[in-house]
């Protein structure tokens, strides 16, 4: 068992975070990898990026969007609870990781973070500020109160900028239109790395080839065991078909086919959703769901 | 009684059998077992033990078996095996035991593997576990993967008084005989589950959720935590697919994947996990786990076909589970190979594109390869496709280890008759060095590396 020494809701009823002791996983991770966590014994095994570590506290922090039954189970869990399967570190590091500081130093970085992206974009961000290296942030959300970790991605960026769909908060729009205001704004930047929806990352980098600017994804598909014997979470990159689990989960976001890595996370979606209503709606479930079957 | 013939095994019908993951082979019960056991010729040079990648005393313990000392029979199968329920039921015995069985050459050969079940299971009932009685050697020996092979080498070493501990990466122990073999050919709970109580009653200590590679390196468990020799029994690793256009649509999974879902995450009955279960699904390819699958998906209620290239005589599966599939209804094309996975507008598969085949001349394996018939393309309508083509090792930890030689199939090379690596105090065995092959073949190759970790670590003293 893995303990949860803190469980936090970051936005009500959808995204929480939860810092768990995980000692053969705090010792070896880096920025970039990811863990595989199952709640209890009936849970799905869940990819999820690691957010943050602490190699003295032997703990590693996660953020988790509900929305399976799986993760639908996670927001019952309390400080003092604990996981059942805690996992890895998984996945390549970022190679950022593998660049000498002076060249990262030479070099100007733009993160663009989506929603729950933004979690997992905090340990790069903040391991460079850790280096020396200053990096600007974007950070998107559909609306104010769905914004994640501002003052934590503000105590490590070079500058933050943070958009929301709807304007409700600093500026409106999509992340891509931040990224072309800095841009008529005379700005530039060396290596791009974004995080977040697929939809979200398709756009970037279309944006980014167009700009010339070498662009980095960290791919989110669905995995069973996460270490390289399924083969569920497989995508084209370029001519080749890649693991996620073993050759990434971070590709070069100009040569993912994202159009096919989209459709492929849709395979479960149905069966999910059931999984969901059913947890959700107990023994009152009766359809509706346009999944079940249970109207008809 | 026809002294000729196998006492016949009971099973479950066919027709209940398609529509259940229970347990299709009901064993043996005393009075069979005894009667099968009196068919033995108990030879001075006892071909089967030749034939047993792990060199049970065969005549030894089925002379037990006669005599009803089945407590007996269940040592003498101890000394050689740590998973003798399991190899009873899926070793490919036509091909090693029996295959050399002298009642083989007029009739049919003792039915050893039932046998072995048969005792391996009255063990179980009767509480009966194998003993130790060696001297603790207070040297710590790590071991890699709690398959087969991991297995095997750790409940050997424990016997020869090593304090050994295993790490599995899943969050259940047993390997392919947990995420790979169906419940219905070895159970879970009733078998593979006391197995693995059988091996930690030797003293085998196991880590869960532990990937060596990624949460420590081989070396860290060397200098870092004491391991004075490490065995890697890490497996298969990443399905291979055909290159064909169309494997990304939906609805296309890998064997792995498929029998994981079913198998480790429990998707046959209530389980979070989610499966597909497709109208009509094909297989493609020709092997055990092949078979696995298609019986798999027979069993949630899909129409199967059986797409292979070869014809019948090359299916490298066992005879055993061919029959088995047919009886339960499987369909096989033969002599068939896709050439292309058709989708609809959404991504979803909606057929599958073949080409008929014919047998040419034999190739390096000794068997006839097959050969395109030009012009005969034809389509066979589906909406789920799992691609069973093997397995290529897995790159976590000869990526992560320095000086461990591997060879161009990717497989960790070793020492034939020691299992030592090109690295001072590594052993290997299994799949990750043959690539995918049987449980019975890594459990020696588990046997054969505890024996050169003995060496070793004895030569190398204090």
């Amino acid at each position: 068992m893995y303990s949860i020494l803190e469980a936090k809701e970051l936005v009500a009823d959808l995204i929480y975070e939860f810092v768990v002791k995980a000692p053969n996983v705090a010792a070896n991770c880096e920025p970039g990898q990811f863990v595989i966590v199952r709640t209890d014994e009936d849970s799905e095994r869940i990819p999820l990026t690691i957010c943050d570590y602490d190699r003295e506290k032997e703990t590693i922090t996660i953020v988790v969007q509900i929305i399976g039954a799986s993760t639908f189970k996670m927001k019952y869990l309390k400080t003092g609870d604990s996981f059942c399967d805690f996992v890895g570190p998984l996945g390549r590091p970022s190679d950022l990781i593998d660049t000498p500081i002076e060249e990262l130093k030479q070099k100007k970085i733009l993160f663009v973070a989506g929603g729950l992206g933004t979690a997992p974009v905090y340990p790069q961000v903040k391991w460079l500020h850790e280096h020396g290296v200053e990096a600007d942030v974007i950070v998107g959300a559909k609306t104010k109160d769905l914004l994640i970790m501002e003052e934590e991605m503000e105590a490590v960026a070079g500058t933050l900028y943070i958009t929301t769909d709807d304007g409700s908060y600093k500026r409106q729009g999509m992340v891509t239109k931040v990224i072309e205001d800095l841009y008529a704004e005379g700005k530039k930047y060396d290596l791009c790395i974004t995080i977040g929806p697929m939809i979200m990352m398709k756009f970037v980098c279309l944006l980014t080839k167009k700009l010339e600017l070498k662009t980095i994804v960290s791919m989110n598909p669905i995995m069973v065991d996460g270490t390289g014997m399924c083969g569920a979470c497989r995508l084209t990159v370029g001519d080749s078909v890649k693991f996620a689990c073993v050759d990434g989960p971070e590709f070069d976001g100009h040569l993912v086919n994202f159009d096919e890595a989209m459709k492929r996370t849709q395979i479960y979606k149905t069966a999910e959703g059931r999984e969901y209503l059913k947890a959700k709606e107990g023994d009152t479930h009766h359809g509706g769901c346009g999944n079940c079957g249970g109207d008809k | 009684m026809d002294v000729l013939k196998k006492v016949p095994i009971r099973e479950q019908d066919p027709k209940v059998r398609a529509t259940n993951f229970e347990e299709v082979c009901l064993g043996y019960n005393k009075e069979e077992a005894m009667e099968e056991a009196s068919r033995c010729l108990n030879c001075k040079n006892a071909q089967c033990v030749k034939g047993c990648p792990v060199s049970i005393s065969i005549p030894d313990f089925i002379k037990e078996v006669k005599e009803g000392n089945f407590k007996e029979a269940y040592d003498v199968i101890s000394k050689s095996s740590s998973l003798p329920a399991v190899c009873g039921r899926v070793c490919p015995q036509e091909s090693q035991c029996e295959g050399k069985c002298i009642r083989g050459i007029k009739g049919e050969p003792v039915s050893i593997g039932k046998l072995e079940r048969f005792v391996a299971d009255w063990a179980f009932e009767n509480g009966v576990k194998p003993s130790v009685n060696a001297e603790k050697k207070n040297k710590k020996v790590a071991v890699i993967g709690s398959g087969p092979s991991g297995l095997s080498c750790a409940g050997d070493l424990a016997k020869m008084g090593y304090d050994v501990t295993v790490f599995e990466a899943l969050h259940e122990l047993g390997g392919v005989l947990v995420y790979g073999i169906p419940e219905f050919r070895l159970p879970k709970e009733k078998v593979v589950k006391k197995e693995i109580e059988n091996v930690k009653a030797l003293g085998v200590k196991f880590e869960k959720n532990t990937i060596i590679g990624k949460s420590f390196t081989i070396d860290e468990l060397i200098d870092k935590y004491g391991f004075e020799a490490v065995f890697i029994g890490s497996g298969a690793g990443l399905p291979k697919f055909m290159g064909i256009p169309g494997e990304n649509a939906n609805g296309v999974f890998s064997a792995n994947e498929y029998l994981t879902r079913s198998n480790l995450m429990k998707a046959f009955k209530d389980s979070e996990t989610p499966i597909m279960i497709g109208k009509k699904v094909v297989v493609v390819g020709g092997g055990n786990v092949a078979m696995d699958a298609a019986r798999t998906a027979l069993r949630l209620g899909s129409e199967v076909h059986i797409v292979y290239r070869r014809s019948e005589e090359e299916l490298p599966a066992r005879v055993e589970e061919v029959h088995h599939a047919k009886e339960e209804g499987i369909i096989f094309n033969l002599l068939t190979n896709p050439v292309e996975i058709l989708s609809d507008e959404n991504g979803w598969v909606s057929g599958i594109k073949c080409i008929k085949m014919e047998l040419g001349e034999p190739d390096e394996s000794g068997r006839r390869s097959p050969v395109e018939i030009p012009g005969s393309e034809f389509e066979i309508e589906c909406d789920a496709v799992i691609m069973s083509l093997g397995t290529s090792p897995n790159p976590l930890i000869s990526s992560t280890t320095k000086g461990l030689e591997i060879n161009r199939r990717k497989c960790i090379v070793v020492k034939e008759e020691n299992g030592e690596t090109s690295k001072d105090g590594v052993f290997a065995g299994g799949d990750a060095v043959t690539g995918a092959a049987t449980v019975i073949l890594a459990m020696g190759a588990g046997r054969t590396a505890a024996k050169g970790i003995d060496e070793y670590l004895t030569a190398k003293g204090n």
